[in-house]
């Protein structure tokens, strides 16, 4: 055993540093801010008395927080459902090597480098909520096209808004599934095809029966990336729209929250966003963990 | 990564071009063209608004020349961004370059060992690390405003450095791991071992020497990030002491926007990733790759 120890220590030993910053930094941190969500801290001044689960039970009947969550419900879905349509369209007409390929990529992947704080102010502009004679960005574009019935309140919509929230980030994000569906493309072997298409197969149902069942784990990654950036979403929102309860959703309440120095509620939205986030990725990692190890 | 190593179904056009009408061919590929330049159009609108707004004197930045060229032409708006971002455009620089080159080599040395020096549960450790890049960072960020006071750290860059390098492990982690287990041999480790190399003889003498990729890969997603960040930049610093992230937002978010000095400041704050972007971008890709669990 000392042999072995001899053989594995010294590795654990240099990883030591990080395993106890994320100890403490993400579990530990992770663990106050629940001390704090099940406390009277309404003030900067320290708690007084554990509450229980009051905070989380005011939240949930709080209509500011379910509305917050209704928001967020429909940025995630237009969210996704976007980025998946654009990454799979554009993949799909580069995935058999057209001429230029790499400058098709480059530029569909570019806004990813982009933070979402730069390209909040320009998305403002172009979701300006202003119709007709005052109509400015993209409403103004409309108009100018002679498309005037596609002008609309944009984010300012009270209940379809966070459907145009979603469009910057989809303008961002779908160069980032392409690549992850191109690269799911390149990865299924040619013989697969030359096999359906010896069969008689024809294109759509090379497609419909031989290659889209082979991207399903490429479509799993890319909905769980998408989806947890959607439910994080803050950066965005903040340089979009600002603060505004039309476009809240739980990041942008906690933030609020916390402006008021409520700190027990503040932490509290944080964990239900937490738990939000956490359903979707911990079975993503299980599996993910699971499938190399068979490997 | 497969987009470049898993070579292209060349043989299989001239097949098909045989069986289909020539008509249909060129049909398919004048749509797919069409498509593709119609797409870079669409995902260049921002960017054209971001151009010429900037360039437009204030007096034109009105709704009724929303899309059009300047009259005249002007870096009047450049100027003023230029210097309300200066400041924090070099405090920037001073918080993404240490945070990226601490955080990867903390990054590979734990992708080192937890790929080729493992020991027991090192797949556990691995996995609780990975927690950790998807977390909502809310969930720790009212007791790591603490913290940071608690141990005396100057809000601002210093404490903006330990943040980002804490956070950035996990990624870190991530892409060296498997760029490691992917490019050096476990063979190569062994006959070090059984020759009696120790652990820091084998990463200095075979591992790091091999590693030039693996840290393009991460300090590029690193500094992209850590440049592009605004959550840890809003709660840990300010105007006077916080990046650019966090200026640009105060700059375009006030009640009567100068909309083209906002735009200019966009253009500003964007050109360093931009130029990382538009030089390094095949390594920008891998990191993506890497990102989603997928190398």
């Amino acid at each position: 055993m000392r042999h072995r120890i001899k053989t594995w220590g010294p590795g654990l030993l240099l990883v030591a540093p990080s395993i106890v910053a994320i100890g403490v930094f993400v579990y530990g941190l992770i663990g106050s801010t629940i001390n704090l969500s099940l406390t009277d801290r309404h003030s900067a001044r320290p708690a007084e008395n554990y509450v229980g689960t009051e905070n989380y039970g005011n939240l949930f009947s709080d209509d500011r927080f379910l509305h917050s969550l209704r928001n967020l419900a429909v940025l995630t879905v237009v969210f996704i459902v976007g980025t998946i349509f654009f990454g799979l369209l554009w993949a799909l007409l580069l995935e058999k090597g057209v001429k230029g390929e790499g400058f098709f990529r480059s530029i569909y992947l570019f806004p990813m480098a982009v933070s979402f704080v730069a390209s909040g102010v320009v998305w403002r502009w172009l979701l300006n909520s202003a119709e007709g004679q005052n109509a400015g960005g993209l409403n103004a574009l409309f108009g100018m096209l002679g498309l005037d019935f596609l002008q609309n309140p944009w984010w300012s919509h009270p209940t379809w808004g966070m459907a145009a929230m979603a469009l910057p980030a989809i303008w961002q994000l779908s160069g980032y599934i392409m690549a992850l569906f191109l690269a799911g493309f390149r990865g299924i072997p040619a013989e697969l095809r030359e096999a359906a298409r010896m069969d008689g197969a024809t294109e759509f149902q090379l497609y419909r029966h031989v290659i889209f069942p082979q991207l399903s784990p490429v479509a799993l990654s890319a909905l769980i990336i998408v989806g947890h950036m959607s439910m994080k979403m803050f950066d965005l929102i903040m340089a979009v729209s600002g603060a505004q309860f039309v476009t809240e959703v739980p990041s942008v309440y906690m933030w609020q929250t916390l402006l008021t120095s409520d700190y027990a509620k503040a932490a509290a939205i944080a964990i239900v966003l937490l738990v939000i986030v956490a359903l979707l990725v911990i079975p993503y990692l299980v599996q993910n963990a699971r499938a190399e190890r068979g490997r | 990564m497969t987009t470049e190593t898993v070579s292209r179904p060349q043989t299989t056009p001239g097949r098909r071009r045989a069986v289909s009408t020539p008509a249909r061919v060129v049909t398919a590929r004048t749509v797919r063209y069409g498509l593709l330049v119609l797409f870079v159009i669409v995902v260049f609108i921002p960017v054209y608004v971001l151009l010429v707004t900037s360039l437009k004197p204030a007096s034109e930045t009105g709704v009724t020349n929303a899309w059009s060229l300047p009259d005249a032409w002007t870096t009047e708006s450049w100027k003023l961004a230029w210097e309300s971002l200066s400041p924090s455009l070099w405090r920037t620089f001073t918080l993404a370059i240490p945070a990226s080159i601490i955080a990867a080599v903390l990054g590979s040395l734990n992708g080192f060992v937890l790929s080729r020096w493992r020991f027991p549960y090192a797949d556990l450790v691995f996995t609780l690390f990975l927690f950790g890049m998807f977390i909502p960072y809310q969930a720790v960020m009212i007791p790591l405003r603490q913290l940071t006071l608690d141990i005396g750290l100057p809000s601002g860059i210093p404490t903006l450095i330990l943040a980002h390098v804490v956070y950035g492990i996990p990624i870190c982690t991530l892409i060296f791991r498997g760029y490691y287990a992917t490019t050096i041999p476990a063979d190569l480790i062994e006959a070090g071992r059984v020759d009696g190399a120790g652990m820091i003889r084998t990463y200095a003498s075979i591992i790091l020497p091999l590693s030039a990729p693996g840290f393009v890969v991460t300090l590029i997603w690193q500094f992209t990030s850590v440049w592009n960040d605004f959550l840890f930049a809003i709660f840990l610093s300010n105007t006077r002491n916080g990046p650019v992230t966090i200026a640009l937002n105060a700059l375009a978010g006030g009640q009567l926007t100068d909309y083209a000095a906002s735009m200019a400041g966009a253009l500003i704050t964007s050109f360093p990733t931009l130029v990382v972007y538009i030089i390094l971008g095949r390594y920008f890709i891998s990191g993506l790759m890497a990102g989603s669990l997928k190398s």
